[in-house]
């Protein structure tokens, strides 16, 4: 144990929100202590109460919450009545916080430097001119480079990485005791997270503070926390030293949590394998079981599990558990099933090409008269992508935000129109523009957004988008008993009831809504069903039963995928074909295998290094890019990525373009390092996507 | 931001443009014809015909609006149709003095009270005091303007006596007169006014106040009063800047029933009259005069908005 008293200490804590006249439960008996040089994890999904927590541990409620129950205490000193003009002395220079979306974190009418200089004169009484060269200076700190022009910038000026630096300097500024990490790197790229995290971890180191790490990344968790508290329905469910949390999980939610995260997974020929699932959904505010919070979802939940609150108790005075049967757990006669399923495929003849695109580009323009005429300011969005799909199997696109993934899937679709190159639909010529495409183009190539709330139409119930979809797009007119009839076979198709065909988007969950455009983009039996990003807005509970679904329909309805995602893992798991964009550019594609596993083209190699690993064990190696990708607007010459690049031979990287080599089986990799080199250079490091399957 | 203001000029001109042939358009289509309206029904055939010839009736219509265009834009406005037929810009400036004079009196009185009042009321979102200013301030612009109006001039005109009934504000009185003088029409104005500052204020405050940017602030540990007036106010009130000159332009050509109450000699006394009147010419230039300045305002308000949010300044 620790001998020094916490920096803070929850016990017992409930917070109640007021909800029309009603007080309901956001948190239920909450207790957590973290120490000096502490980084304590927590880890919950959205309607846990985490973001609740964190700020009520800064003693910062909603103006409709209240404590119901238990103290806070910061330092030793009970905050928990403390008033907010007492607390605004402590706020800002003994406890900070590092807000989950920096730019609207941050006031768009001052400039950064004012933003930051302001708290040294706040607290530290400093006059301005030296309360803005100390702010400087921290700006440094965060590794900015060309820290004074950033000070004279306005937030909207900057980058999102280099606005969540902005956020953190702000929050080192005085020497904080405690820090509160709000899922700061939620929003950012992989490759900028990484930097980020191990920016925090050096910082936290140096300064000696206590930090609270919020977030739904459980791979982040465990690279980056010492003690994990896991949330669920507003309770604790597990809290424990990270080790323990992720090598010997006890309770049944973490179990299956860890157990449905995606990863690829490669099963003999013939076969494919399904994710386990946690079944349902998170509770409301309003609708939390009385007894266990967790019960009616849990695998092993009994008759006890729906009567009785089961306790928080500890298991070695480290491991706190609340389940009523974690001794059988422990004890090994309990055990949670977590193995993926295997699942038989039908022999099928091999399928012929659902989509040809070759040598597409588009070039965006800016708006301006004079950006036109003189053909400045075009952004190369994407430049002579070709990409084959072939029936019933996936292609997974991956790559950094500005990368032009997902202006390649809107060319598909005909939401852009190609500048150049030609596109066929199963081997027919396919019309760029989807305004002119035929009735069954439109039927064969359906979307499925990365935001369900924004996809749907608030006014329409289920049945009513998937009518509409149906009278539009069906081969043949249909009657109303035949739609009728299609309808509650989609819903099936996608587990949900029938009678949610009368249900509001505003009545569903975010995975059901996903589940409802997934549906519809199903509707018309589709050939191929381009998604961008459909699990990186949903919970992580909820990814791996989306993700199976795809899956399930790609086997039983014969579409291919066209799969976007910046999640590696995801990709890994459902696509067979992956390809790698940077700057408009396709630099490396191939099987999954042959992407993942070196050689591998080194920006590859730097985002695969990039993913945290849920297992805190195993150190992925630091390749980290520093600084953001080039604007589309000015692209590096001879390789692209050689301003960033980490295997960077020399002056021909910057002046010749790399040849597309051919490491066979149709693996190929955009660089001028021989394959055979890139094999030699990458041979021992370890890979965070394949390793984490143990 | 040169470019910006460069490109707003060039729109306005063309706004200009367009809304002087629409203007023109409009009053060829009143019925009647000039030149007997102006000598009366009496008159013979032969001394129409005549005046037709002098006022240039008989030309293309194309020419006579290029004629009238030219003319306006090198100060020539014309003659009145009325007797004695004054030239029109004089008479129109002298009006457009007046209406500036008590345009001014009335954004110096209802944009701070507004805006004062539309910050207490976001700031206390759905408590008492919001409902109390929101009922107060949409009750006070459901009364037409007449009622108000007159409602003033009973009390503190001829009840009181603290100001006259009807206003009069000749270019050379005091300052400290022509405020006594215009302060019931600028009132009763103001009350029309407040409403709209009050809501879109309101609505302002509400909206900036549910931005991370402000817990941001409350968590550097601000006092509340900084977080307010530094933090949000300076984006809040942005919108406002919109409102408020949209208000002016109605102000200097909208007045028409407030002149009216007040007996007060502004452009919207002007523009009635001749339209009463028939007067074409004088129409004419009125509505080209009160179209200018609403331009003109809308303009500053979107440089100025432009000047104070980084966002548009600085893209």
């Amino acid at each position: 144990m620790n001998d020094h008293t916490p920096i803070i200490e929850a016990r017992g804590l409930s917070i109640e929100y007021q909800i029309g006249r009603a007080w309901l439960n956001a948190l239920h008996d909450v207790s957590l202590t973290i120490y000096p040089n502490e980084i304590h994890g927590l880890v919950g999904e959205s309607g846990s109460g985490k973001s609740t927590l964190a700020l009520a541990l800064m003693r910062y409620l909603a103006n409709n919450a209240r404590v119901s129950a238990g103290s806070i205490l910061f330092d030793g000193t009970d905050i928990t009545h403390t008033p907010p003009d007492r607390m605004r002395h402590i706020w800002g220079s003994q406890i900070a916080l590092v807000p989950q979306d920096a730019l609207a974190s941050l006031n768009p009418s001052y400039t950064i430097g004012e933003q930051i200089a302001e708290i040294g004169r706040l607290h530290l009484h400093m006059n301005a001119n030296i309360a803005l060269s100390r702010g400087i200076e921290m700006l440094r700190r965060v590794k900015l480079a060309d820290p004074e022009s950033v000070a004279a910038r306005y937030p909207h000026q900057l980058s999102g990485g280099m606005q969540q630096r902005v956020t953190i300097a702000m929050a080192l500024f005085t020497q904080p005791r405690l820090l509160i990490l709000d899922e700061p790197t939620t929003a950012l790229d992989v490759t900028t997270q990484a930097v980020i995290v191990d920016l925090f971890r050096e910082l936290i180191r140096d300064t000696g503070a206590a930090a609270l790490y919020v977030s739904h990344d459980l791979g982040l968790i465990a690279q980056l926390c010492d003690r994990v508290t896991v949330l669920y329905g507003g309770e604790v469910m597990a809290s424990a030293p990270v080790q323990d949390v992720f090598k010997r999980p006890v309770h049944p939610y973490t179990i299956s949590l860890l157990a449905s995260l995606p990863r690829p997974v490669n099963p003999t020929s013939g076969m494919e394998t399904r994710l386990p699932t946690i079944d349902g959904v998170a509770p409301s505010l309003a609708g939390r079981p009385h007894a266990c919070v967790f019960a009616p979802r849990c695998p092993a939940a009994i008759e006890i599990c729906h009567d009785e609150k089961p306790a928080l108790e500890s298991i070695n005075g480290e491991h706190m558990v609340r389940c009523h049967r974690w001794r059988e757990i422990v004890a090994g006669s309990l055990v949670i099933d977590t193995s993926p399923t295997l699942i038989q495929l039908d022999a099928q003849p091999e399928g012929g090409k659902v989509l040809d695109a070759d040598h597409l580009s588009k070039t965006f323009r800016a708006g301006s008269m004079f950006g036109r005429l003189t053909g400045r300011d075009g952004i190369r969005a994407v430049d002579d992508v070709s990409i084959h799909i072939n029936q019933r199997s996936t292609l997974g696109l991956v790559g950094e935000s500005g990368s032009g993934k997902t202006t390649l899937a809107r060319l598909v679709v005909g939401l852009e129109t190609t500048d150049d190159g030609d596109m066929h639909l199963l081997t027919a010529p396919l019309n760029p523009n989807a305004d002119s495409r035929s009735r069954d183009e439109l039927r064969h190539l359906q979307m499925i957004f990365q935001n369900p709330n924004d996809a749907m139409n608030p006014f329409m119930c289920v049945g009513e988008t998937l009518a509409r979809t149906l009278k539009r797009l069906a081969p043949e007119p249909l009657t109303t008993d035949q739609i009728d009839a299609r309808i509650t076979e989609l819903l099936q198709a996608v587990r949900l009831p029938a009678d949610y065909a009368t249900r509001y988007p505003s009545e569903l969950s975010g995975g059901e809504k996903q589940r409802v455009a997934i549906a519809r983009a199903f509707a018309a039996n589709p050939a191929l069903v381009v998604a961008d990003e459909p699990t990186s807005a949903l919970d992580v509970s909820v990814q791996s039963v989306i993700l199976n679904l795809l899956k399930d329909l790609r086997r039983q309805q014969g579409a291919s995928y066209l799969f976007i995602s910046h999640d590696l893992k995801a990709v890994a798991y459902l696509a067979d074909w992956i390809a790698v964009m940077y700057l408009g550019e396709i630099v490396e594609e191939g099987t999954a295998e042959h992407v993942y596993t070196p050689p591998y083209h080194p920006y590859t190699e730097a985002l695969i290094s990039a993913i945290p690993v849920p297992d805190p064990t195993i150190r992925s190696k630091q390749i980290r890019l520093q600084g953001d990708p080039p604007s589309a607007r000015d692209i590096p010459t001879g390789c692209r990525f050689h301003t960033r690049c980490p295997r960077k031979i020399g002056a021909i990287c910057e002046t010749d373009t790399p040849p597309y080599q051919d490491a066979g089986d149709g693996h190929f990799i955009r660089c001028h390092i021989p394959v055979e080199q890139l094999a030699l250079l990458q041979h021992d490091s370890p890979n965070p996507i394949l390793e984490s399957q143990a | 931001m040169i470019r910006y203001v460069l490109r707003r000029l060039a729109l306005l001109a063309i706004t200009l443009l367009i809304t002087s042939a629409v203007v023109f358009a409009l009053t060829q289509l009143l019925p009647g014809d000039v030149a007997r309206l102006i000598l009366g029904r009496e008159a013979r055939p032969e001394a129409v015909a005549a005046l037709r010839e002098d006022l240039g009736l008989n030309l293309p219509i194309l020419q006579q609006y290029t004629d009238w265009l030219t003319g306006f834009v090198t100060g020539d406005w014309g003659r009145s149709f009325i007797s004695g037929s004054p030239p029109i810009r004089p008479l129109v400036m002298e009006r457009l003095g007046n209406s500036l004079r008590l345009a001014a009196l009335t954004l110096m009185i209802s944009v701070p009270l507004s805006v004062f009042l539309g910050v207490i009321a976001g700031l206390n979102e759905n408590r008492f005091i919001d409902n109390a200013i929101s009922v107060v301030t949409l009750s006070v612009v459901g009364l037409p303007e007449f009622v108000t109006g007159l409602v003033l001039i009973n009390v503190f005109a001829l009840g009181l006596g603290w100001f006259p009934a009807s206003a009069t504000a000749p270019p050379d009185a005091s300052i400290g007169d022509w405020i006594r003088q215009l302060i019931l029409p600028a009132i009763t104005a103001t009350f029309v006014l407040m409403a709209y500052i009050v809501r879109m204020t309101r609505a302002g405050v509400i909206d900036e106040l549910k931005k991370p940017y402000v817990r941001t602030a409350t968590l550097k540990g601000l006092p509340r009063r900084t977080v307010i007036v530094k933090h949000v106010l300076r984006n809040a009130l942005l919108p406002t800047i919109t409102v408020v000159a949209l208000s002016f332009g109605w102000l200097i050509g909208g007045l028409i029933v407030i002149e009216n109450v007040f007996s007060y000699p502004g452009l919207g006394r002007l523009m009635t009259n001749a339209v009463e009147r028939k007067d074409i010419p004088l129409m004419q230039a009125v509505v080209m005069v009160v179209i200018f300045f609403f331009a003109i305002a809308n303009l500053i308000a979107d440089v100025l908005y432009a000047l104070l949010n980084p966002r548009i300044r600085l893209d």
